[in-house]
């Protein structure tokens, strides 16, 4: 579910479309984030039984974020380009994504399998496992 | 969450739209999760308390504001500070009821609704509601009822947004380990 809500849009007088989508100036504390992120925690957990049913809440509730996100970066960073190589979307998600979503781009850019789970090693680790298909099409791409 | 907190993280700002993103994610996931737009309103307004409690906290320990004499004092630092400090945004205190009880916070923008508008099957929706358990969680902490609403929605087609405060009485203070 996209936030501009596009059931106004035929009706021609959708004021949202016409705003810039520049990075926005204003700031909010990190504070204000943490307090809200662990509301939605908290409220997940409530529905639920398990520890792998929270964990795939959050990443519903994230997958809508980073749909959004994704949009938005694509449009101002790479000029409505997306990424569709394998490297270069980590490299993305490496550089753009991790800045807008954290003030700095990611330490390090480990290997590469589309599955994405955490991993708490020496500090957080976010494992993406990419399937099969795509490691065939990228190596297809490569002309190797 | 102790006073001794660790203060390297206090004035840390970040860009509203990874803010703004979360919270459209946490609306939508209600509005799923619920029959009808009440039910959403009164679960946000929950949600809301829960951090305001928390909040209040945080605030007195990143802002050196001491206790407010009066409710026109409260509406100056819920505005000015407490407003700029967390969603980096002043909203104008105005309409003053005469008894002194009753007060507006007109918001020119607002950072949960950026790009937001309400579709037409939620027309009852209050999108922004957390904001109102928020202030009467903290407010409850400081020994303040009040009751809040949003009077004015620009998502719902006012020009402006504005939310009434409005003063119920002082609270018995009862906290176990009270400061004073």
């Amino acid at each position: 579910m996209y936030q501009k809500m596009e059931t106004r849009f035929t009706r021609g007088k959708s004021a949202i479309l016409e705003r810039s989508l520049t990075r926005p100036k204003t700031e909010v504390s990190v504070s204000a984030f943490a307090l809200l992120f662990s509301e939605m925690v908290q409220y997940c957990q409530s529905r639920v039984y398990s520890v792998s049913e929270l964990q795939a809440r959050l990443a519903d509730l994230g997958q809508g974020v980073g749909a959004s996100l994704l949009d938005v970066l694509v449009l101002r960073e790479k000029n409505g380009k997306r990424e569709t190589k394998v490297l270069n979307i980590l490299l993305f998600i490496k550089v753009s994504v991790w800045r807008a979503l954290f003030g700095k781009e990611a330490d390090k850019l480990d290997g590469f399998p589309a599955k994405v789970t955490v991993h708490w090693h020496k500090g957080t680790t976010l494992m993406i496992k990419f399937d099969e298909a795509v490691i065939a099409r990228d190596k297809a791409l490569e002309g190797r | 969450m102790s006073r001794q907190s660790n203060r390297t993280t206090d004035s840390k700002k970040m860009n509203a739209e990874l803010f703004t993103l979360t919270y459209g994610a946490l609306v939508t996931q209600l509005c799923k999760d619920y029959e009808n737009d009440e039910e959403v309103n009164k679960q946000l307004d929950k949600m809301g308390y829960n951090i305001g409690v928390r909040l209040i906290e945080d605030f007195l320990a990143r802002s050196s504001v001491g206790r407010c004499q009066d409710f026109r004092e409260t509406a100056d630092v819920i505005a000015k500070v407490a407003f700029k400090m967390y969603l980096g945004i002043t909203p104008s205190v105005t309409n003053w009821s005469p008894a002194g009880d009753e007060f507006s916070l007109i918001l020119e923008s607002n950072p949960l609704v950026d790009f937001v508008e309400l579709p037409d099957n939620h027309s009852s929706l209050v999108y922004s509601n957390l904001l109102c358990g928020v202030l009467r969680g903290a407010l409850e902490m400081v020994q303040m009822a009040v009751e809040v609403k949003f009077s004015q929605d620009t998502l719902r087609g006012d020009n402006v947004t504005e939310i009434r405060m409005k003063f119920i009485k002082r609270m018995e203070e009862n906290l176990p380990a009270g400061d004073e």
